[in-house]
């Protein structure tokens, strides 16, 4: 069941990462940018549902590793920075790099902490 | 088309780091072994695609939807590692934690770059 769960969460993850990434290249924002998005609005929900009591197996299985697993990604990021690096915009790749972990891990954190809060 | 195919290989990518992670189960505050492996290894994989798709002229249209937004991107993932951080650092494991930023980040980047260095010429 839990495989199931986790496919069916990849299903729509995947897919919102790539109208992300067209969103932006339509804007004429540098990819990177939406996996900026993806990435950190992912960790503030994975966040929220570690931070809560009693969540159902299937439903971290569904959301958590499913979908907020497969919204967000890694070798997105790697890739980006690799580009960007390339491009010879090391000052905006050193910048991005900085902007995913401050932003991302502090989403993580407040997701974490107010769920936490929140269900006391 | 190509959401489709990023939904197929999204599903596909994240059942391989679901087995990862069934494989190597993270004790309460311990390191996390599976996130640090499917993110390098997906990394890795990453380069080696970039590289052989700027080898291609055209590239086929399937590649990059079904396999780097979908099969790499939905294998690798950055919510997992963004709160494995925020767990460490809270369990008090602060170096730990900066050691994990430290070898995701830099061992991710070098491993595209290593990648696509592998395959180009």
């Amino acid at each position: 069941m839990t495989p199931l769960l986790v496919a069916a969460g990849a299903l729509a993850g995947a897919p919102l990462r790539l109208l992300a990434v067209r969103l932006a290249g339509r804007s004429g924002r540098d990819p990177a940018a939406a996996t900026l998005g993806v990435n950190v609005a992912g960790a503030a929900v994975l966040g929220v549902l570690l931070g809560l009591h009693d969540v159902p197996a299937g439903v971290l299985a569904l959301v958590g590793t499913g979908l907020c697993g497969t919204l967000t990604t890694f070798s997105g990021f790697g890739a980006d920075v690799v580009r960007l690096v390339e491009e010879r915009t090391v000052v905006r790749a050193v910048g991005y790099v900085a902007a995913t972990l401050v932003a991302g891990l502090a989403a993580a954190a407040a997701g974490y902490l107010l769920a936490r809060w929140g269900a006391r | 088309m190509a959401y489709l195919l990023a939904a197929l290989g999204g599903a596909l990518g994240a059942l391989a780091r679901w087995g990862v992670a069934e494989a190597l189960p993270r004790p309460g505050g311990g390191w996390p072994w599976a996130t640090l492996l499917v993110n390098l290894s997906g990394c890795l994989l990453m380069g080696v695609l970039l590289g052989v798709l700027a080898a291609r002229d055209p590239e086929p249209a399937w590649a990059r939807p079904f396999l780097a937004v979908g099969v790499l991107g939905g294998y690798t993932t950055y919510s997992a590692f963004a709160v494995e951080v925020v767990d460490l650092t809270g369990a008090g494991a602060v170096a730990g934690a900066l050691g994990y930023v430290l070898v995701s980040v830099a061992g991710g980047v070098l491993a595209v770059a290593a990648g696509i260095r592998a395959v180009r010429r």
